[in-house]
């Protein structure tokens, strides 16, 4: 009984948060290591593009509110994520027109290419504060458990309650979705297997006919689709504020480059690393360690590693120890 | 033209902007924008020392700057000799217990052969530091805290003149730029980028958290300052007399003096640095670091140590940048660690750097007084535009009540549209390297 309780805490608190923001923090770095791979360049702007993408949604989940559609139990910015995808893909691919094409075209060198996007983080982060403004918005609509602590004591007969959250399963469901596609669509199509091969090696990608605009294209289509996802996800997991969007850009990056940046397995794993370690140093085990200790043994504090203000803390910090030990990540990624 | 003559031409035209300021609103504003333009061109001189003379990517300004408001801080505030006598020695002990756990783990890594037993011995030795560490620092800090919460609950400084927080705001930098740039440096560019992004938001963290160094959120106001106060003047009968003989309301006399004395503390730093970074770019140095910039493979090949000259410069950019954020608290005469934006600390230097030109100092400096003039006044004029619009729209339309809400978001976007602008159509900045 001790040690069921103590794995319901456990999940509770640990397990299920952390699979959820680590789902959320992989679509992100998902985003970050195809522009590093098929563009080579880190792209400052990629939290304010997911800040961006979830604004529209959250913009046609108002509308569609205000018409009165629902999905019942389902958040209704499920419906309008798809606008939200079409509004972040238009954004997106005019900036790529605007800004990044004509140094593409000069070949600049990469670091350039980063300092282009801080211009363009810029543009971004003002656009969403000028529409929807800095305040905290909640969207989350319908059934809010999946699960609720009350029903899983009557079901289990235990003493901790297990809450799954309707925005955590989704989270999890979404995201296992949206991977599956992405890697069917990256080893399965042609246009998928061109792109790889454009990472690879862009020359003998050019000789084989491969068009480079259509798969820088493609790509920024792809990303502005996974960042739109992420960001609606983790706004309706948490809630949305354009600036939480862009601190979220330091453990995004951490995931990306601690699974190896260039390597779209690398940035899932990446992101349940930062995520369960940032769940785990910065929680609380009192009560797991109550559950598990002897009698008479259960310590006084809180066992709180890390105060949860320093989560920033955690990811940087593994970033620096990968950095020093396996400078290409845990999946060999590209080391220009 | 010539660049001497561009040089002098633009310079000319910020000082007529600030000069406009002066005769169009007020001149206490005109003087408020120049001395933040003044620190605000020192921290891009900074900037420009990493990124013009040897191309180092560093997005942690903000934290640099941070380190040196909280050096303000702790020169200048009175100790709180009752938090010293319950938590000092305590945190003091467990401070330097850490410093030591991590040495003996730097010994250990360099001692032991590499192996499985160098990694079980390693974490042992970090699990007991960590654990002595919280065992000592715990109660300390929360000894501390519980010293009079309203008005200390901290250590306190040193007591001593605030203006030598300027030089130890630089040290304090500097030895944060030191441990960062031993990990982070020699690894590719991004990677510096995303290392100096993370210390920055960790050293925000630290001084958001840690209550007993710095007040954390509560904040530490009323820093002493290094000029008279504009309330004593105002009953300084030789002041009072000096005013009116001039001509000058005394209140309006006793702030526009106090502006000026810092503006001429902050000018006098400016000119130091500048001189300093000139002599340094023109000489074997800083030509060899601009050859290491350009090409680090054949400065490898003529037997340059490339990863430790760009420790040196990575070190002394960031102690200017140190330095500046020093003598912006002195200015503000108070830390308030959540005011510390990245947008606004980091990436609006760089946008200065990048647009008065990156390489040059006096483009850098030509930069922060520029784009903080236009960050300052975008707002005023954004909202002078916006009435424009919305002034055929209908009163208290949803529509208009946004749009003029808004107009405080106008400055991030126009700061994005002037640096991609900058860099499409003159990448090298207004004033670009020679």
């Amino acid at each position: 009984m001790e040690l069921l309780n103590a794995f319901v805490v456990l999940a509770n608190f640990v397990l299920i948060p952390a699979i959820a923001y680590g789902s959320q923090l992989a679509l992100g770095a998902l985003g970050v290591t195809l522009i590093y791979g098929i563009l080579r360049f880190s792209n400052f702007a990629h939290g304010d593009t997911m800040a961006f993408g979830t604004m529209v949604t959250i913009l046609f989940t108002w509308l569609l509110q205000s018409w009165g559609v629902s999905l019942g139990p389902l958040p209704t910015a499920l419906l309008a994520l798809p606008f939200g995808i079409l509004g972040c893909m238009a954004l997106v691919l005019l900036t790529d027109r605007a800004v990044y094409r004509f140094y593409r075209a000069q070949k600049v060198k990469p670091v350039m290419l980063v300092i282009v996007s801080m211009g363009v983080m810029f543009v971004y982060n003002g656009l969403v504060r000028f529409i929807i403004g800095v305040d905290d918005q909640r969207f989350a609509d319908g059934e809010r458990f999946i699960i609720s602590v009350r029903t899983f004591k009557a079901m289990t007969g235990l003493d901790e309650g297990l809450a799954i959250r309707t925005t955590q399963g989704l989270t999890v469901a979404t995201a296992v979705v949206t991977v599956a596609v992405l890697f069917w669509f990256l080893n399965r199509t042609r246009t998928g297997k061109s792109m790889r091969a454009y990472s690879d090696n862009e020359d003998l990608a050019l000789l084989s006919g491969i068009s480079p605009e259509r798969v820088v294209m493609i790509t920024w289509l792809i990303v502005a689709a996974l960042a739109t996802i992420a960001g609606t996800l983790y706004g309706l997991d948490k809630t949305f504020k354009p600036f939480t969007y862009f601190q979220l850009l330091l453990p995004i990056f951490a995931s990306a480059i601690v699974g190896g940046l260039g390597s779209p397995l690398g940035a899932i794993a990446g992101g349940f690393v930062i995520a369960f370690s940032e769940v785990g140093i910065t929680y609380a085990w009192k009560k797991v360690a109550g559950y598990l200790m002897p009698e008479g043994l259960e310590p006084d504090g809180l066992l709180q590693l890390l105060g949860t203000d320093y989560k920033f803390a955690v990811s940087f910090v593994i970033l620096v120890i990968v950095l020093l030990v396996r400078p290409t990540g845990l999946f060999k990624g590209k080391s220009v | 033209m010539s660049q001497t003559m561009r040089t002098f031409g633009l310079f000319a035209f910020v000082a007529l902007l600030i000069v406009g300021t002066g005769f169009v609103q007020s001149w206490n504003s005109a003087l408020l924008i120049l001395n933040m333009g003044l620190v605000s061109a020192v921290m891009a001189l900074g900037v420009n020392l990493q990124w013009g003379f040897a191309g180092l990517f560093n997005v942690g300004v903000m934290g640099f700057v941070a380190l040196g408001g909280l050096a303000a801080v702790i020169i200048s505030m009175p100790p709180v000799r009752e938090a010293w006598a319950v938590g000092g020695l305590g945190v003091m002990a467990a401070l330097a217990l850490g410093v030591a756990t991590i040495a003996l783990a730097v010994w250990l890594t360099r001692a032991m052969p590499k192996g499985r037993m160098r990694a079980v011995v390693m974490l042992a030795v970090l699990v007991v530091g960590f654990v002595a560490y919280r065992a000592l620092f715990d109660p300390a800090t929360d000894a501390i805290q519980k010293v009079n919460p309203a008005l200390t609950g901290y250590l306190g400084g040193l007591g001593l003149p605030i203006v030598l927080a300027w030089p130890v705001g630089g040290l304090l930098a500097a030895g944060a730029a030191w441990v960062i740039g031993k990990t982070a440096l020699g690894l590719r560019s991004d990677y510096l980028a995303i290392a100096t992004l993370g210390i920055a938001e960790i050293i925000i963290a630290v001084l958001k958290n840690e209550d007993w160094l710095a007040r954390g959120v509560k904040n530490v106001i009323g820093l002493p300052r290094p000029v008279p106060f504009e309330i004593d003047l105002q009953q300084d009968p030789g002041f009072i007399d000096r005013a009116t003989g001039l001509g000058f309301d005394v209140t309006t006399a006793s702030t526009l003096y106090v502006k000026l004395l810092y503006g001429a503390m902050f000018a006098a730093v400016l000119i130091v640095v500048l001189v300093l970074a000139q002599l340094a770019l023109h000489s074997p140095w800083g030509r060899m670091m601009r050859a290491i910039r350009d090409n680090e493979v054949a400065a490898r090949a003529m037997g340059k140590d490339v990863t430790r000259r760009h420790l040196q410069i990575f070190v002394l950019g960031s102690a200017v940048c140190g330095m500046a954020g020093a003598m912006m608290t002195t200015l503000d005469g108070q830390l308030t660690p959540a005011s510390y934006q990245p947008l606004r600390y980091t990436f609006l230097i760089w946008v200065m750097v990048i647009v008065g030109g990156s390489g040059n100092n006096f483009g850098a400096v030509l930069g922060g007084f520029l784009i903080w003039f236009l960050w300052v006044q975008v707002e005023p004029i954004g909202a002078a535009v916006m009435d424009l619009v919305t002034a055929g729209m209908a009163d208290g339309s949803a529509l208009k009540t946004h749009l003029q809400n808004s107009v405080a978001q106008m400055r991030l976007l126009t700061m994005g549209v002037i640096l991609l602008v900058v860099l499409r159509f003159a990448p090298r900045g207004l004033l670009p390297e020679r």
